[in-house]
C-alpha cells in the first residue's frame, strides 16, 4: 500500500463502526478524516470539547464564523440544530456517557486496553487536553492508526509511555487490520489482504487472537 | 439597579497584583480577552499563578504573559501549541501543572459553586493521580480533585448590558462562564454594552451577581 493511501484506507474502514444518530468526537489527524467515507444514509452529531456539539466545515455565510474553532484552535463551524457550552458542560456531556464513540490516534496501544497517547518524557510535554476524560468517558474508543512506528510495534502486550487511561480501548483500526480489545485479549477480526496474518503479528507485539470468523477488510 | 464600573484595559491590568492567581478564559486564544491579556503583560505583574486551559499561541493570549516570563506557575491542560511553554519548563524556568481538561473546567465550576472537590474516574491508573486521593463509590474508584479558585478572572464576553449580565457568542464561551463564578475579583472585557434588560432574563448567560468590572474591547 502506497504511504498517502494508508490514512484514507483506515478512516474508510472506521467509518464503517460509526451508526446512524451517534454522537462522535473525532481526535485531531487522521480521524478528522472519517466524516468523508460515512454512508450518506449515516447522520452522526459531531462533539467538540471546546464546547459544542454540531461541529462543522467553517460557512462562510455564517455571520459568526470568526467566533468559531474546532478542539485543534481551527476556524470550524456549526450545524442548524447545533448549540454552544461552556467546559464543564462540554465534559459533562463526555464523562456522563452522552458520547457514543470517540476515534483518537495513539502512540502505543496494549492488550489490557490501556492507552498512551499524550507524553514522550524528556521529548514532549504537550499536555493531555481533552483526551484522558474522553476515553474514559466515550461508550466506545476506537484507536485508529497506523500499526507501526516506523517498524516498530505501537501495539504492544504493556505499554511503556505514561498511560492516557487504562482498560478502556474497544478497538483498533490500522491498515493492516481489525481489533477488539477483549478480556482474553487482543482478537483480530479483519486483515488488510494485502498482507497475511503472519505479518500482522510479526508487527505486532501483543499475541494476536486469531477471530474464528476472520474476514478480509475490503 | 446596579451599574458595574465600565473601566478601560489598562485599569483592569493594574487589578493583577505581583504573586496572584489569575484565571484566564479562552482555548487556543478563541474566547480569550486580548485587550486586558495585552494589558497586563504591559504592566508586568510578575511570580503569577495562571490558570488557563493553554498557554495560547507564543506572542498570543496567555503566550503574551509566559514570554515576558510573568508566569511563575502555569495549570493548564494542553501547551503543545506553544513551543516557548515547552522550553520554559524544560529550562526549569516554569511550574507546570496538566490536568485534564475536564478536570480542570470542573475543578474551577466546583470553586464557584462551593464545593469541597469532585470524584472522577479521569485519569485512574495515569501520573494524573498520582498523590491524589483515591475514593470507592459503590466499587468504582475514582480521583478526589480539589476545587480551584483566583484572585482575579479575566473572562471575555461578547455583549454586556449596564449591570454587568453577559452572553457570550460561538465556541468562546469555553472557560469563561465557569471562572467568571470561581475568582475574587471578575472583569469581563466585552464589545458592546447595551442598557439593563435589552439582553433579557432568558438569555443571560453569566449573571451580573459575579461581574466586577466591565472593560470594552479595544481595536487590535
Amino acid at each position: 500500500m502506497e504511504r498517502s493511501e494508508i490514512k484514507p484506507f483506515i478512516a474508510k474502514r472506521v467509518a464503517k463502526e460509526l451508526h446512524d444518530g451517534d454522537v462522535v468526537n473525532l481526535g485531531i489527524g487522521l480521524p478528522t478524516m472519517v466524516p468523508d467515507y460515512l454512508d450518506p444514509s449515516v447522520k452522526i452529531t459531531l462533539q467538540s470539547e471546546n464546547g459544542f456539539i454540531g461541529l462543522a466545515a467553517v460557512d462562510p455565510e455564517n455571520p459568526d464564523a470568526d467566533y468559531i474553532v474546532n478542539a485543534g484552535g481551527q476556524p470550524a463551524g456549526i450545524e442548524k440544530d447545533g448549540m454552544f457550552f461552556d467546559s464543564a458542560t462540554s465534559f459533562s456531556i463526555i464523562r456522563g456517557g452522552h458520547v457514543d464513540a470517540t476515534v483518537l490516534g495513539s502512540l502505543q496501544v496494549d492488550e489490557k486496553g490501556n492507552i498512551a497517547n499524550w507524553i514522550i518524557p524528556g521529548k514532549m510535554v504537550p499536555g493531555m487536553g481533552g483526551a484522558m476524560d474522553l476515553v474514559v468517558g466515550a461508550r466506545k474508543v476506537i484507536v485508529a492508526m497506523e500499526h507501526t512506528q516506523k517498524g516498530a510495534p505501537k501495539i504492544l502486550k504493556e505499554c511503556t509511555l505514561p498511560l492516557t487511561a487504562k482498560n478502556q480501548v474497544n478497538m483498533i483500526v490500522t491498515e493492516m487490520g481489525v481489533m477488539d480489545v477483549t478480556p482474553e485479549g487482543i482478537v483480530l477480526k479483519e486483515y488488510n489482504p494485502e498482507f497475511t496474518v503472519e505479518d500482522i503479528q510479526a508487527a505486532t507485539e501483543a499475541k494476536l487472537i486469531i477471530a474464528d470468523d476472520l474476514k478480509p477488510m475490503i | 439597579m446596579a451599574k458595574t464600573k465600565v473601566i478601560s484595559a489598562k485599569e483592569a491590568a493594574t487589578l493583577v497584583k505581583d504573586g496572584m492567581t489569575v484565571m484566564i478564559g479562552g482555548f487556543m486564544t478563541n474566547g480569550t480577552a486580548e485587550s486586558i491579556v495585552k494589558e497586563v503583560a504591559a504592566a508586568g505583574p510578575k511570580d503569577l499563578t495562571v490558570i488557563c486551559n493553554d498557554a495560547g499561541f507564543q506572542g498570543v493570549g496567555t503566550g503574551r504573559l509566559l514570554s515576558n516570563g510573568q508566569i511563575k506557575k502555569l495549570i493548564a491542560s494542553h501547551v503543545g501549541l506553544n513551543k516557548e511553554c515547552g522550553q520554559k519548563f524544560s529550562a526549569g524556568e516554569l511550574d507546570l501543572v496538566l490536568q485534564p481538561q475536564g478536570t480542570l473546567a470542573e475543578q474551577v465550576r466546583a470553586a464557584g459553586a462551593g464545593l469541597g472537590g469532585f470524584l472522577t474516574p479521569t485519569g485512574l491508573g495515569t501520573t494524573v493521580a498520582d498523590g491524589k486521593e483515591i475514593v470507592t463509590v459503590d466499587g468504582q474508584d475514582y480521583v478526589l480533585e480539589k476545587p480551584l479558585k483566583a484572585d482575579v478572572a479575566i473572562v471575555q464576553g461578547f455583549i454586556a448590558d449596564e449591570s454587568g449580565n453577559i452572553r457570550y457568542k460561538g465556541s468562546t464561551r469555553n472557560f469563561n462562564p465557569l471562572m467568571a463564578s470561581a475568582a475574587d475579583t471578575v472583569i469581563v472585557e466585552v464589545e458592546k454594552i447595551v442598557p439593563a434588560g435589552e439582553i433579557g432574563p432568558d438569555y443571560v448567560e453569566t449573571p451580573h451577581i459575579y461581574v466586577d468590572y466591565l472593560v470594552l474591547k479595544e481595536e487590535a
